[in-house]
């Protein structure tokens, strides 16, 4: 009885632990929180890191936990960021109600699409969603009336937010709207990642069949996922239109899709930080090569994902620390 | 007898082009069975588990589960009615751990699919009856390994732990002692034997030592169609299974 009660209570610690806050968590939201006062003259950058992060977020929930390889992702970022701009252009001039809109819509195509994906294999998934998204673009060329064509969206005009904070061209209210945003977010993901339907993803994509047998509806959960994942893509791209007062066919172009790819596969897939941490190194390598080296910021980060790919995250993480452990190990114990 | 069949076969058929691998089963499990299958290699054992589970649908014939007609049915809606299976060659999720991949299984079967905002574990029935299902499988001191980093005979436990933990009403288990060390397959019989008595389980067995010390009845299955049925004693009586079975088994 005893026993028992004791293993049950191991169990409870166990499963305690998964969704415990790490002291390295309270660090990284204290860091980003200070970034914005430590960096005032950076705040366009803090805010297109933020919203990469959450744009990497929201695939990592699609590819790294259910385990649906996407290259159509952008589709659904481009989406919420011409849904959040022409709301913007009518009169709605609340930037939370366009996010609401921009996310609502996100989440329709999301759940649409997502029964084209479910079928077939990995390429099949690959060429589904590569075609998606391009039949979005080319959607959004064809309507100028409506989204300004390969002009781009003009004439946004986004109100303050929550009524209090107008945009300023230094882009304070963009960095703080963007990094609470993905805050407010990432705290919902983190809870959706830590429950059973966050386990039953990686269940799916660890083994279907067995998923299946013992009784989640795996086809269901896949959809779910991408519809949830669609929806913050869709917040991510809001965040981009508003922040810029612009949208551009860009938003929707093919790099979109792949950027965050690479933004995920740097960060690691399948953590919740592995997106933020890779929008952070994304955007400082673009942001510091392109300085320097202009015409090859491509050529640079490409390098960089060949290195990671090849030597693999762990081995290069290793060597600093058994360098770390050689210098401290020659010092008396 | 008034109860509720507990599975059932009519007509079963299923044919891969020309070869019929199951033809005509009709097959009858009462609550509390301990019913075996056997047969040679090739006589159609594993297309009958997946046409009973519904990874496979038959060309004719239905299944039916406790009354209920379930052939239109997928395997998940299979297995939350029921009708839960293990499987030949360990089918776990490697990077999980005992605990999180049978914490997973009860949960989802207590909670029902409205626990995106709950977390894993914050429900202490939960947590409960999962600590008691590892404890019964002796897997309480590695729960919080990885299970792809567990030994052999350990996987082969948590496989049929999994199952036990959906609750079945049906337990389908295929070879669960394949590979297993004689010291360890007890643990999976001893397991087998503490279920509730009204568990209804179909064995599908090599092993006959271990088929004739589990089941009360036993079907003998060849060339997909069934051959006969009976006590173990009239099993091991028939001249036509010792033929067939036996025969095939010395030249193996």
């Amino acid at each position: 009885m005893s026993d028992a009660a004791a293993t049950a209570a191991r169990a409870a610690a166990q499963l305690d632990r998964l969704s415990r806050w790490h002291p390295a968590e309270y660090v990284f939201w204290a860091l980003a929180a200070a970034s914005l006062l430590v960096f005032p003259s950076r705040y366009l950058l803090i805010s297109d890191i933020a919203l990469t992060g959450l744009f990497a977020l929201s695939l990592d929930l699609v590819l790294g936990y259910a385990g649906i390889l996407t290259l159509g992702h952008g589709a659904f970022f481009g989406l919420g960021a011409y849904v959040a701009g022409i709301a913007a252009t009518h009169g709605l001039r609340d930037p939370l109600l366009g996010m609401a809109l921009a996310c609502a819509a996100a989440a329709l195509l999301g759940a649409a699409t997502s029964l084209l994906v479910l079928r077939g294999s990995d390429l099949t998934r690959l060429m589904v969603t590569l075609g998606v998204a391009a039949v979005l673009l080319e959607v959004a060329n064809r309507l100028p009336a409506l989204t300004g064509g390969a002009d781009g969206l003009q004439g946004m005009d986004v109100g303050p937010v929550l009524g209090l904070l107008p945009f300023d061209l230094a882009g304070r209210t963009a960095a703080v709207y963007s990094l609470a945003t993905l805050f407010a977010v990432f705290l919902i993901v983190r809870r959706i990642v830590h429950s059973p339907f966050g386990w039953s993803l990686r269940a799916v994509r660890a083994n279907p069949l067995r998923a299946a047998s013992i009784g989640i509806a795996v086809d269901a959960r896949l959809s779910v996922a991408y519809t949830i994942g669609a929806a913050i893509a869709g917040i991510a791209g809001a965040l981009l239109a508003q922040t810029t007062q612009f949208v551009s066919l860009d938003g929707l172009a093919f790099h979109r899709s792949a950027d965050v790819l690479l933004v995920l596969v740097i960060g690691g897939v399948g953590w919740l930080y592995g997106g933020l941490i890779g929008a952070v190194l994304f955007k400082l390598m673009q942001d510091q090569l392109a300085t320097i080296t202009p015409q090859y910021w491509e050529f640079w980060i490409g390098l960089v994902l060949v290195a990671l790919v090849l030597i693999g995250r762990e081995r290069l993480a290793a060597w600093p620390r058994a360098l770390w452990r050689r210098v401290a190990g020659r010092q008396p114990a | 007898m008034t109860a509720i069949v507990a599975l059932e076969t009519v007509g079963l058929c299923r044919s891969f082009g020309a070869l019929r691998a199951a033809s005509d089963v009709s097959l009858r499990l009462m609550p509390g069975a301990r019913h075996a299958l056997i047969g040679p290699n090739g006589a159609g054992k594993t297309t009958l588990i997946n046409l009973l589970t519904g990874v496979l649908r038959p060309s004719a014939g239905r299944v039916m589960l406790q009354g209920a007609d379930v052939t239109a049915l997928r395997p998940d809606e299979r297995a939350r009615r029921g009708l839960v299976r293990t499987f030949q060659i360990n089918q776990l999720f490697p990077e999980m751990t005992p605990l999180e991949t049978v914490g997973l299984a009860v949960s989802h079967r207590l909670g029902g699919d409205r626990q995106a905002w709950r977390r894993l574990g914050g429900r202490p029935d939960v947590v409960e009856e999962a600590a008691a299902i590892l404890e019964r499988f002796r897997l309480d001191d590695v729960m919080d390994r990885r299970v792809g980093a567990l030994p052999y005979g350990r996987q082969r436990l948590l496989e049929v732990a999994l199952a036990i933990a959906c609750a079945p009403r049906v337990l389908l288990l295929d070879e669960p002692a394949a590979g297993v060390p004689e010291s360890e397959r007890d643990d999976i019989l001893a397991a087998v034997d503490a279920l509730p008595s009204d568990v209804a389980v179909l064995l599908i067995e090599h092993d006959m030592d271990l088929v004739f010390r589990f089941a009360r009845r036993i079907s003998v299955l060849v060339g997909g169609a069934l051959l006969t049925e009976g006590t173990p004693d009239e099993i091991a009586a028939d001249p036509r299974v010792r033929e067939v079975y036996l025969g095939e088994a010395a030249h193996g």
